[in-house]
């Protein structure tokens, strides 16, 4: 089959999960603002400085986390350096072909960058080992090993949680003791799809494939949010659109204390 | 048990014994032994030992009735995607609609969903299908779910019985593919029964009292 | 093989090898079959610290047409490392040793695929190292060979293998990866088992004929416990259906 066929959605499934939604439900069940099942497994790779495996339903994606000595930006002399990549493997998807990171990857790497970075939660000033010439650099490599369906939210939570349990190889590298990367705060991404007039949580891969709209908020424990990423290439209404933001504030703070706590 | 029917897990590269009967499908013979090619289970029937897939792909048999999804729209033919390592074109003459050249986007477009019949798979594994006869057509409506074509059998059950069972409780119409497609229509409380269902008879396939359990599951409630 | 020096012992007086093993002993191995969801086959497989992911797809049409064989199926391999798999992280995407294994797993593979079976398709075969620590290609190759077979692709037989090496003179079994670093040598193996034919065999470092005798022979005996791994890992997901109708 071609990576073509894949793509192709077929109207009686969209059909249907139209109309599933009219009656409040979802084609596994689900109402609108549940998640799938979330399983994690923490230090999944003992062999990087931290690591994560989550599972959104059956959607897998493994990151590792290694952290390195380097130079600081220049405009950024007394700051450690985040590195967020994305590797859209093809051992995931019968659509994902091999080769350098596309748009897609590139895109989910930088939301998940953005919620991690602008939410502060490494406190990249404790990541200086000589100001002006040598900073810690924390490279999280996000490696999707199963699509399903929502990427980003479980990109997203392996990239928080493999933060959390991440040691800082000071040993390794003649500099002393080994630490934990000291995180100042706890972001969640949450994504919503649109499809007809409805708009779910969480949408699985036949949910994703006929969505017109999609929004991705990332929020912390003192419920600001940091990122946002509206994507694909319908709309949101102005109420929809905050209305999103509200429920990723509260099913944020649920998965905070659900899933993530019980780490630090 | 009757002995002809004893169901044996067999491996690539596993030996396989004939018992005198003639080796069939899933074997490869070397220097006189035969070997299993693929992973399933071992069924002598009407003097051939078998291996029967557990696993893969759908493989066109001409004569099957499948459900495909339209892929291309090309000008005198669809392309659809049937489950199998091959794509299978549609020719307008295999239709019952009277088309004219270019036309074909106007009876089936991308997306669609069709009830068709493999009608000839040649040496190099090309398949044509046809959608003349009887019941065969465009489906609209109701639902789509896929299993391993493998599991086909059991879901239609013996002599149609299981098949016959979720139609009659849920009142639904239910279509299998031999591709393992299957498109299931009527009240969505009753699709989402019937699914429910077909996961369970696809789970528990191997168990004893299957159809009693699937009775009660679809009489509660 | 670096050959480097290292104030490392790999063999102590009594024989043990640096993670207590014998000369003989090989890492525990543990695979499990059809584990992703969109992959038409896969398996895991944890090989000491190496852990892998084998996914297959297909066999399916390929485009463009002129990459089509005619008579055959096209098995195409891709062996890949995360950047996290290794202690200094590694810049993703291919480079060109990844490119060679990916070439000799394929070689290896598409010698018991019956790949007249599906002319004009592409059988891919992703290998994914999650966590690398010596011997990667044969576990990879391992998993990839269950993967087929949970894809239900028709082959002869899986493949199995075990690497081989040299360390302070001694001809050991299934190299970790102090002993790959600081060995003598290194030679990964992998058969049919079914006939003992060798469908993959790579060597680099310092050995004469009488040490790569013997230590073909110890990693053909290896590769046979591994094929035994491989049967129970395939025969444990489908055993529940080949159950069948009978008693329980």
């Amino acid at each position: 089959m071609s990576k073509f066929t894949e793509n192709v959605v077929s109207e009686i499934t969209k059909d249907y999960i139209k109309k599933l939604l009219e009656k409040g439900t979802r084609l596994d069940g689900r109402t609108a603002d549940e998640y799938r099942k979330i399983e994690v497994q923490r230090n999944f790779i003992p062999r990087a400085d931290g690591s994560a495996l989550v599972k959104i339903g059956k959607t897998q994606v493994l990151v590792g986390v290694k952290v390195e000595k380097g130079p600081p930006f220049p405009d950024t002399p007394n700051l450690g350096i985040l590195a967020t990549n994305a590797e859209l493997v093809p051992l995931a998807s019968p659509t994902f072909e091999p080769g350098p990171p596309g748009e897609e990857a590139i895109e989910l790497a930088r939301v998940v960058d953005r919620g991690i970075r602008e939410g502060k939660v490494i406190d990249l000033e404790k990541l200086v080992i000589k100001e002006n010439e040598l900073v810690w650099v924390v490279f999280a490599d996000i490696h999707v090993l199963d699509y399903d369906g929502n990427l980003f939210d479980a990109s997203s939570l392996a990239t928080m949680i493999a933060l959390l349990n991440t040691k800082v190889p000071a040993k390794r590298n003649d500099l002393g003791e080994d630490f934990n990367l000291p995180i100042n705060h706890i972001a969640v991404a949450n994504t919503f799809v649109k499809i007809g007039d409805n708009i779910v949580v969480d949408p699985n891969l036949d949910e994703e494939n006929i969505a017109t709209a999609r929004i991705t908020v990332s929020t912390t424990e003192d419920g600001k949010v940091h990122a946002i990423q509206k994507g694909l290439e319908g709309s949101f209404t102005y109420e929809e659109i905050l209305n999103t933001i509200d429920s990723a504030k509260r099913i944020g703070k649920d998965i905070r204390e659900n899933i993530i706590s019980g780490v630090d | 048990m009757e002995n002809s029917n004893i169901r044996e897990i067999v491996l690539p590269g596993d030996m396989v014994d004939l018992q005198g009967n003639k080796p069939g499908t899933g074997i490869y013979m070397e220097d006189g032994k035969a070997y299993s090619e693929i992973l399933g289970v071992k069924t002598v029937r009407s003097g051939y030992v078998n291996i029967i897939p557990l696993t893969g792909r759908y493989h066109p048999q001409k004569g099957d009735k499948v459900i495909g999804k339209v892929i291309d729209v090309l000008p005198s033919n669809w392309v659809l995607d049937i489950n199998a390592p091959y794509l299978a074109p549609l020719h307008v003459n295999e239709t019952s609609w009277k088309i004219d050249f270019g036309d074909t986007g106007k009876f089936l477009n991308i997306g669609d969903t069709v009830l068709a019949k493999i009608m000839s798979v040649n040496e190099v594994k090309q398949v044509w299908l046809t959608m003349k006869e009887q019941g065969l057509r465009k489906l609209e409506g109701g639902h789509i779910i896929s299993v391993s074509p493998t599991k086909v059998p059991r879901i239609i059950g013996k002599e149609g019985s299981m098949i016959k069972m979720l139609k009659e409780t849920t009142n639904t119409k239910i279509y299998i593919g031999q591709n393992g497609v299957i498109w299931i229509d009527g009240e969505t409380d009753n699709i989402l029964k019937v699914v429910g269902a077909i996961r369970m008879i696809e789970r528990e396939a191997h168990t004893i009292g299957l159809t009693d359990r699937i009775k009660e599951y679809l009489n509660k409630s | 093989m670096s050959g480097m020096k290292s104030d490392v012992k790999l063999i102590d007086e009594s024989g043990k090898r640096i993670d207590g093993r014998l000369f003989n002993e090989m890492r525990p191995i543990k695979i499990e079959a059809g584990i992703l969801e969109r992959a038409d086959g896969s398996a895991y497989i944890e090989w000491g610290n190496n852990k892998i992911i084998a996914a297959v797809f297909g066999p399916r049409e390929i485009y463009p047409k002129h990459i089509q064989d005619p008579s055959k199926a096209v098995l195409r391999a891709r062996y890949n490392m995360a950047a996290f798999s290794v202690d200094e992280r590694k810049k993703p995407g291919p480079d060109r040793r990844s490119v060679e294994l990916s070439l000799v797993i394929s070689n290896a593979l598409s010698s018991v695929v019956f790949l007249e079976q599906y002319p004009r398709t592409a059988i891919d075969v992703f290998i994914e190292v999650l966590q690398a620590d010596a011997g990667t290609r044969i576990a990879g190759l391992t998993a990839a060979s269950v993967a087929l077979a949970d894809a239900g692709i028709p082959m002869k037989d899986l493949i199995a293998g075990c690497a081989v090496g040299k360390v302070e003179n001694t001809i050991v079994l299934d190299l970790n990866k102090d002993e790959d670093n600081y060995g003598q040598a290194d030679m990964p193996v992998a058969i049919i088992p079914r006939t003992k034919e060798i469908v993959l065999f790579q060597m680099d470092g310092d050995m004469d004929y009488q040490e790569i005798k013997n230590g073909l022979n110890m990693a053909l005996d290896a590769s046979m416990k591994v094929y035994e791994i491989e049967k129970e890992a395939l025969k444990n997901k489908y055993i529940k259906l080949a159950g069948g109708d009978s008693d329980e």
